[in-house]
C-alpha cells in the first residue's frame, strides 16, 4: 500500500497527465468557440514530431517548443479555415487532420532519419535531481520547462474565458454565433483566435510527450488526444475539471503500473491493465450526456 | 448542425481527404533501393525484407536484422530493398508486394509475421520467406518454402540476469517485457533463472507493457514499468520490450541506475547506464538466409540458434562492457560454458 500513496505515484500520475492535460485544455478552447474539434490527435503528435525534428537540428529544445507550438496553431488554424470558410464539416476535416498527421509525422521521419518508425535521440530539457527516491522524481517533473508552461495554460484558460472580454466572445461565439453575429462580433475571426490558442497549447502537450523520452516515435499519441476529448466532455467543457480528470486518469495509469508488478501472476493481472479505459467508459457512461455543451457548438453565424 | 454543403465546400472535403489517404498509402511505397545497384554473380538475386512492430531505427532487434541485410548487400553484392508496415493490416500486403514483385527471398522480422507468412508463402510456392523468431502453426504444416529462425533467447537473458544478481546492491532488479506472449516470457523466465542462480535472495520485478504488439513502441508506458520497478528498489534494469525499451533507458539515467540492453549493443542509446545488452545475432540469421539462397541451397524449416552457435550472447568486452568488473565476467563465463555443456536447464517460461 506505500507504494501507492508516496511521492513516485504523486510525481508519476503528473508526468503522465500533462499531455492529457494539454490536449483536454485545446479541446475547451476550440469547443467552447463553437468548433468541433476532433483532431486533437494529430495535433499532439504533430507537436511531439516537430518538438524532436527542430530539437534535434538546432539541438534547441527552446526552439523545438517553439516550433511546435507554431505548427500546433497552423493546423489548428487549417482546421478553422476548412470549418468556419469553407464549411467543411468539423469531424471531416478532424479526420482528415488525424489521418495528415499520422501519414506526414512518418513520412517526415523516413524524409529526415530514412526510418518511417523512430527518430534519433535528442538532448530535451533535463533539470532536477538524479535519483530514485519520490522526492527527486517530483522534483524532475516540476523542474520541467514545458511542464510549467502547461501549468499556466491549464491555470490561465478558466480565468481568461471567464473574465476577460476575449473570453466572452469566445464564450459567445460558442453558445449562440447567431446573436454574437449580431451584436457585432465576427464570429468567424473570433473562433479563429480561439483555435490558435488550442493549437498552441495541445501542441506543448505533444512535445511533452516526446522530450519526456528524449526522441520521437510514429504514432506516440497512441489516442491521448482522443481520451482528452472524452475528459472535455465529462467535465462538461470547463477547464479546471478537465485538467482534473486527466490527472485522474494519469492517477489510475500509474496505479495500473505499481499494481502489475504485484498482481500480473494472479488472474485478475491482465484485467488492472485495461483500470484507466474501464474508467474511462464508466465515466462517459454514467455522466449525463452532452451536459454543458456549448449550445452553438457546430454551428455557424450566417448559413 | 445545419449543413449547407455548397460545390467549393464538398470539392474541398475531397480534396482534403485524398491529400490525407495519399499521404498515408505512400508510407506502404518501397523505400529507394538501399544500395547502388550491385555488380557481381549475385546481382539478380533480389531480398525484400519487411521489418516488425519497432522499425527502423530502433537500435534493436529490427535494426540488428537491417544489419545483415547490408551485409549480405555489401559482401555478396545481393539486390535488396526494405518495407515498414504502419499496421497489422499492412505487414501481409507488404511481404505479398515483394513476392509479386519476383523477390527471390523475402524475410519478416518477428513473430508477428508467423501467421502472414505461412498465407503469403502459400500463394507464392516458387519463392522463399523466412521469418524471425517464427512460431509455427499450432495446426498444420509449416510451408515448404518457409525457414523459420528462432533463437534460444533464455539462454542469453541468462547471462545478463546472472550479470544483473551479482551487480545488485539492493538485492532487487527489474524487467521489462514488451508484449505479453511465450516469446518475451523467455527472456523474462531465463533472465529470473540467472538472476536466481547467483543470488537466490534477488527478488526480480517483472512487467509487460502490454497485450497488442503496440507494446513493443511505447517508451511513454517503458519509463513509466521502469520507474515503478526502480523506485521499489531495482538497481538493475533489463528490456526485452523493443522501442518500449528507450523508456526504459530514460528512467534508468534518471533515477540513477543501470539497464541492460537487448538483442542488439544497446551501449549507444544510453552510455554510462547501459551496463551491457542480451545479444540476439538476428544479422547472422539474416545474413545466413540469405547466402543460402545466393548460392542455392536455402534450407525451409526451422532452425535454432543459441549459446552454443554463438547466436545469442551478451556484450562482455570491450569499451562497451567496462561497466563490469572482471571478476564478474570470469564468473559469468564459467556459467556460459555450462549451459552450453548442458549441465544448467534453463527453463522457457
Amino acid at each position: 500500500m506505500s507504494s501507492i500513496f508516496s511521492l513516485t505515484m504523486l510525481a508519476e500520475s503528473i508526468r503522465i497527465a500533462v499531455p492529457y492535460a494539454c490536449a483536454a485544455i485545446g479541446g475547451v478552447w476550440a469547443e467552447r468557440a463553437g468548433v468541433i474539434q476532433i483532431g486533437l490527435e494529430g495535433i499532439l503528435l504533430t507537436g511531439a514530431f516537430t518538438a524532436v525534428a527542430v530539437t534535434h537540428a538546432t539541438h534547441s529544445p527552446t526552439l523545438g517548443l517553439v516550433a511546435a507550438i507554431g505548427a500546433g496553431i497552423t493546423l489548428s488554424l487549417g482546421h478553422g479555415q476548412l470549418t468556419e470558410r469553407a464549411r467543411v464539416h468539423a469531424v471531416i476535416s478532424g479526420i482528415a487532420l488525424n489521418l495528415l498527421a499520422l501519414a506526414a509525422t512518418r513520412m517526415g521521419l523516413r524524409a529526415l532519419y530514412d526510418s518511417a518508425s523512430n527518430s534519433p535521440g535528442i538532448e530535451a530539457f533535463r533539470f532536477g535531481p538524479t535519483g530514485a527516491t519520490g522526492g527527486a522524481m517530483l522534483l524532475r517533473v516540476l523542474a520541467d520547462p514545458v511542464f510549467f508552461c502547461a501549468l499556466a495554460a491549464v491555470a490561465a484558460t478558466p480565468f481568461v474565458l471567464r473574465n476577460t472580454r476575449f473570453g466572452l466572445r469566445v464564450r459567445a461565439a460558442g453558445e449562440n454565433p447567431v446573436a454574437a453575429a449580431s451584436v457585432g462580433i465576427s464570429v468567424t475571426r473570433v473562433r479563429l483566435a480561439a483555435l490558435a490558442v488550442s493549437g498552441a497549447i495541445c501542441a506543448l502537450g505533444g512535445a511533452h510527450l516526446a522530450y519526456d523520452q528524449q526522441r520521437f516515435e510514429s504514432g506516440m499519441s497512441a489516442g491521448r488526444g482522443f481520451i482528452a476529448l472524452a475528459a472535455v466532455v465529462v467535465s462538461g467543457w470547463r477547464a479546471g475539471r478537465a485538467a482534473l480528470a486527466c490527472l485522474v486518469f494519469g492517477v489510475l495509469e500509474a496505479l495500473q503500473i505499481v499494481l502489475q508488478d504485484e498482481v500480473r501472476k494472479t488472474a485478475i493481472g491482465d484485467l488492472i491493465q485495461t483500470l484507466p479505459y474501464v474508467a474511462t467508459l464508466l465515466v462517459l457512461a454514467l455522466a449525463p450526456r452532452r451536459a454543458g455543451a456549448p449550445e452553438g457548438l457546430g454551428k455557424h453565424a450566417a448559413p | 448542425m445545419a449543413e449547407r454543403s455548397t460545390p467549393a465546400a464538398s470539392k474541398l472535403t475531397v480534396v482534403t481527404l485524398v491529400v490525407s489517404l495519399a499521404a498515408a498509402a505512400s508510407t506502404l511505397l518501397p523505400a529507394r533501393a538501399e544500395e547502388p545497384r550491385p555488380e557481381g554473380p549475385h546481382a539478380k538475386v533480389r531480398v525484400g525484407l519487411v521489418f516488425d512492430v519497432g522499425g527502423r531505427g530502433d537500435k534493436s532487434f529490427n535494426d540488428a536484422a537491417y544489419e545483415g541485410l547490408s551485409r549480405a548487400a555489401r559482401e555478396l553484392g545481393v539486390t535488396t530493398e526494405v518495407l515498414e508496415p504502419s499496421g497489422a493490416e499492412d505487414r501481409e500486403a507488404a511481404m505479398r508486394l515483394f513476392a509479386a514483385r519476383g523477390f527471390d527471398l523475402v524475410i519478416g522480422v518477428g513473430f508477428i509475421f508467423s501467421t502472414d507468412v505461412n498465407v503469403v508463402a502459400r500463394d507464392f510456392p516458387s519463392t522463399r520467406f523466412a521469418c524471425i523468431d517464427y512460431a509455427p502453426p499450432m495446426e498444420g504444416v509449416m510451408p515448404p518454402n518457409v525457414a523459420g529462425l528462432r533463437f534460444r533467447e533464455e539462454e542469453g537473458s541468462f547471462l545478463v540476469g546472472a550479470v544483473a544478481g551479482l551487480m545488485s546492491k539492493t538485492g532487487h532488479v527489474g524487467f521489462v517485457g514488451g508484449m505479453d506472449i511465450p516469446l518475451i516470457r523467455k527472456f523474462e523466465a531465463g533472465y529470473r533463472a540467472g538472476v536466481q542462480e547467483v543470488c537466490p535472495r534477488c527478488e526480480v520485478h517483472a512487467a509487460f507493457a502490454g497485450t497488442t504488439p503496440d507494446a513493443f513502441r511505447d517508451p511513454v508506458k517503458g519509463k513509466a514499468l521502469a520507474n515503478s520497478e526502480i523506485a521499489a528498489g531495482a538497481d538493475v534494469v533489463y528490456h526485452a520490450a523493443g522501442t518500449t525499451g528507450h523508456g526504459v533507458f530514460e528512467a534508468a539515467r534518471d533515477m540513477g541506475v543501470k539497464a541492460i540492453g537487448v538483442d542488439a549493443d544497446q551501449h549507444d542509446e544510453m552510455p554510462g547506464t547501459v551496463l551491457t545488452s542480451m545479444i540476439k545475432r538476428g544479422d547472422v540469421a539474416v545474413f545466413d538466409t540469405i547466402r543460402d539462397v545466393a548460392e542455392g541451397r536455402f534450407q525451409a524449416g526451422l532452425r535454432t540458434f543459441g549459446l552454443a552457435e554463438g547466436a545469442v550472447g551478451y556484450v562482455d568486452e570491450g569499451p562497451h562492457a567496462a561497466g563490469i568488473p572482471e571478476d564478474t565476467k570470469r564468473k559469468v563465463e564459467a556459467l556460459e560454458q555450462r549451459v552450453i555443456r548442458g549441465e544448467i536447464k534453463i527453463p522457457e517460461r
